[in-house]
């Protein structure tokens, strides 16, 4: 019954995207929006594997810029339209996320955690060697003319973007209210008692990892249509790791909707420090808010909302 | 291209590399190792150290080592003070996977950042006498700053090692690792352990910091590269062997400087993160693994 009332929500999100397309007249508003969709995907991609199975991701980074180089290949190649570039950058970053679960995650999980900070930064290596997608130089890239109802390609990639970010969040609902989900759960809770009660951690968490892995690939999939412009430093950078942490653990990691509350709302405080103040300061910032949702309110904005409630009617 | 002498002075070059891989990596290797607290923020420390002997190069003229003598108790303090608020905050509630990870990533990225924000991303070096000087045996060179580096890298390691085995505290740490709730019954507390032990890891980062800036000019991001390295040294070691340590961080020195030499630096830190799948997947027991 309430699967049924969020679709319709949905629908009149993606409708409501799509009017705004046809009122709004700044660019900057796509742009900054497009910048929080993104962050909603990332978010929850990340959640699906670290707040439902408890294994944390600190390659997001890496991830999201294996789609960012997915595309900018498809494009040099055989100028591979989006939807094509979308498909691929989730199967190879999905691919990354199976290969990396398979060989780590049956030891202890810091070791998938470690394996996933080093992977970034070779995977950077990689890309600042290969030329053909641009090196260390970056490359600059050539958008399409935009599609018939649009009238310009950044409304256009915000209401992609918007459906991508619908995509994400109905995936892990789905997740979320299914025997995989409760599996998930009971992994997070007590992997060894799971284990024993016939759970199939293994095979769990990998679906976990491959899942995570490839809508963080589909994420960065549209980048370079959406900056024009791709080098190592932009599409590597940490914040991404950063934020798409910190954005579930301020929002709360245990369900679908906490990521979505911290993108949202970490998401919009940056955009709006970016202009007002420097982004370095606002990185600094981030910092500083997860470490102190970490220690202090590790359940999350849904968590204090929840322990307000129960102690409210009393 | 290739040639003996360059073969040579590549492997000669990779292990005193390997002798300051291991300062980085002692800290990790007892804090990781025995205490089992995965401080990921550790190679932070080591850029931290880093800063703090070229401000006290740049405004007094200090050595680089001899600041680091004088820093090294402010460390540990430092050290002692973290890992007071990562045991309150997880270890007590038994919840210290997956948020201390997220503890400590946070802390590494706050650092790097305010470090950004103070210094810039500008290159920053240290001047002292032995660096850009070597000196020459046969065909191959040997230069100053790698062998200052390597020389105290190996006693550090030996100092952490008599630490473990002779003194109160270090075989405490040692039993950690094996029982704490035995511990607990003989009447040590194993929490004041581990923050002395913890305390001694920082340290021992700052250290790696003054001899990271010797070999090399530093930026704050640079640290991001090293934690593959030490997780790579530390597990190829075997978590918690002192000497197993050593040995993978010479290892991965001259596997980086044979890399580097042969088809160019830029491919090196792919290196470090090879090994670690590898040994990850075939025995992650490490090769001095207990």
């Amino acid at each position: 019954m309430r699967g049924r009332w969020l679709l319709i929500l949905a629908a009149l999100l993606l409708a409501g995207a799509i009017v705004v397309t046809r009122t709004v007249d700044n660019r900057y508003v796509y742009f900054a929006g497009y910048g929080i969709l993104q962050y909603v995907v990332l978010a929850t991609a990340w959640n699906i594997l670290g707040g439902y199975t408890g294994y944390v991701n600190f390659g997001t980074g890496g991830f999201f810029a294996l789609g960012v180089y997915t595309s900018v290949f498809l494009i040099r190649a055989v100028k591979a339209p989006l939807p094509v570039q979308i498909v691929a950058a989730g199967l190879v970053a999905g691919l990354l996320g199976l290969g990396i679960g398979y060989l780590t995650l049956r030891l202890r999980g810091t070791f998938f955690s470690i394996s996933t900070l080093a992977l970034a930064v070779v995977l950077e290596t990689i890309m600042v060697n290969w030329e053909y997608v641009g090196g260390a130089r970056g490359t600059s890239v050539i958008r399409p003319a935009p599609m018939v109802p649009f009238d310009n390609y950044p409304s256009f990639l915000f209401v992609v973007m918007t459906l991508l970010a619908l995509g994400a969040v109905a995936t892990a609902w789905l997740i979320e209210h299914s025997k995989i989900g409760r599996g998930f759960a009971a992994i997070r809770d007590n992997e060894e008692a799971a284990e024993c009660m016939g759970v199939p951690t293994l095979r769990l968490k990998l679906l976990a990892t491959t899942v995570s892995g490839a809508l963080m690939g589909v994420a960065g999939a549209p980048f370079p249509y959406y900056l024009t412009f791709v080098d190592p430093v932009s599409t590597f950078n940490l914040s991404y790791a950063v934020n798409s942490l910190a954005m579930p653990m301020v929002g709360g990691t245990t369900s679908w909707l906490g990521p979505v509350i911290g993108a949202i709302l970490l998401g919009t405080v940056q955009q709006l420090a970016t202009v007002t103040i420097s982004s370095e300061l606002n990185l600094l910032l981030v910092g500083l808010v997860l470490v102190a949702f970490v220690v202090l309110a590790p359940e999350g904005i849904l968590g204090l909302v929840r322990r307000l409630a129960r102690r409210g009617p009393a | 291209m290739f040639s003996l002498d360059l073969l040579l002075n590549a492997i000669v070059a990779g292990v005193l590399l390997g002798g300051f891989y291991a300062a980085v990596s002692l800290g990790i290797s007892v804090t990781f190792g025995l205490l089992d607290v995965v401080n990921i923020a550790h190679p932070v420390f080591v850029i931290l150290g880093a800063y703090t002997a070229f401000v006290l190069n740049n405004a007094y003229g200090l050595d680089p080592l001899l600041a680091s003598l004088l820093f090294v108790p402010l460390f540990f303090v430092i050290g002692i003070g973290v890992y007071q608020v990562y045991y309150l905050s997880f270890e007590k509630k038994g919840e210290s996977s997956l948020r201390g990870l997220v503890f400590f990533f946070g802390l590494l990225f706050i650092v790097e950042v305010a470090l950004l924000l103070k210094f810039g991303v500008d290159y920053r070096l240290v001047e002292a006498p032995y660096i850009g000087r070597s000196f020459q045996i046969g065909e191959v060179g040997i230069a100053y700053r790698l062998l200052v580096p390597f020389l105290v890298g190996i006693l550090m390691t030996a100092a952490i090692a008599l630490f473990l085995s002779r003194t109160f505290y270090g075989r405490a740490a040692m039993g950690v690792a094996q029982d704490a709730l035995a511990l607990r019954l003989m009447g040590v507390d194993p929490v004041r352990i581990k923050t002395i032990v913890f305390g001694l890891g920082i340290a021992t980062a700052s250290v790696a910091g003054a001899l990271l800036i010797i070999i090399s000019p530093v930026e704050p991001s640079i640290g991001r590269a090293y934690i593959g390295r030490v997780f790579a040294i530390t597990v190829l070691g075997g978590l918690g062997s002192i000497g197993g340590t050593l040995a993978a961080a010479v290892i991965l020195g001259v596997a980086e400087s044979l890399t580097s030499t042969f088809s160019g630096p830029s491919w090196s830190l792919a290196v470090s993160f090879g090994i670690l799948l590898l040994v990850l997947a075939v025995r992650p027991a490490g090769l001095f693994g207990r």
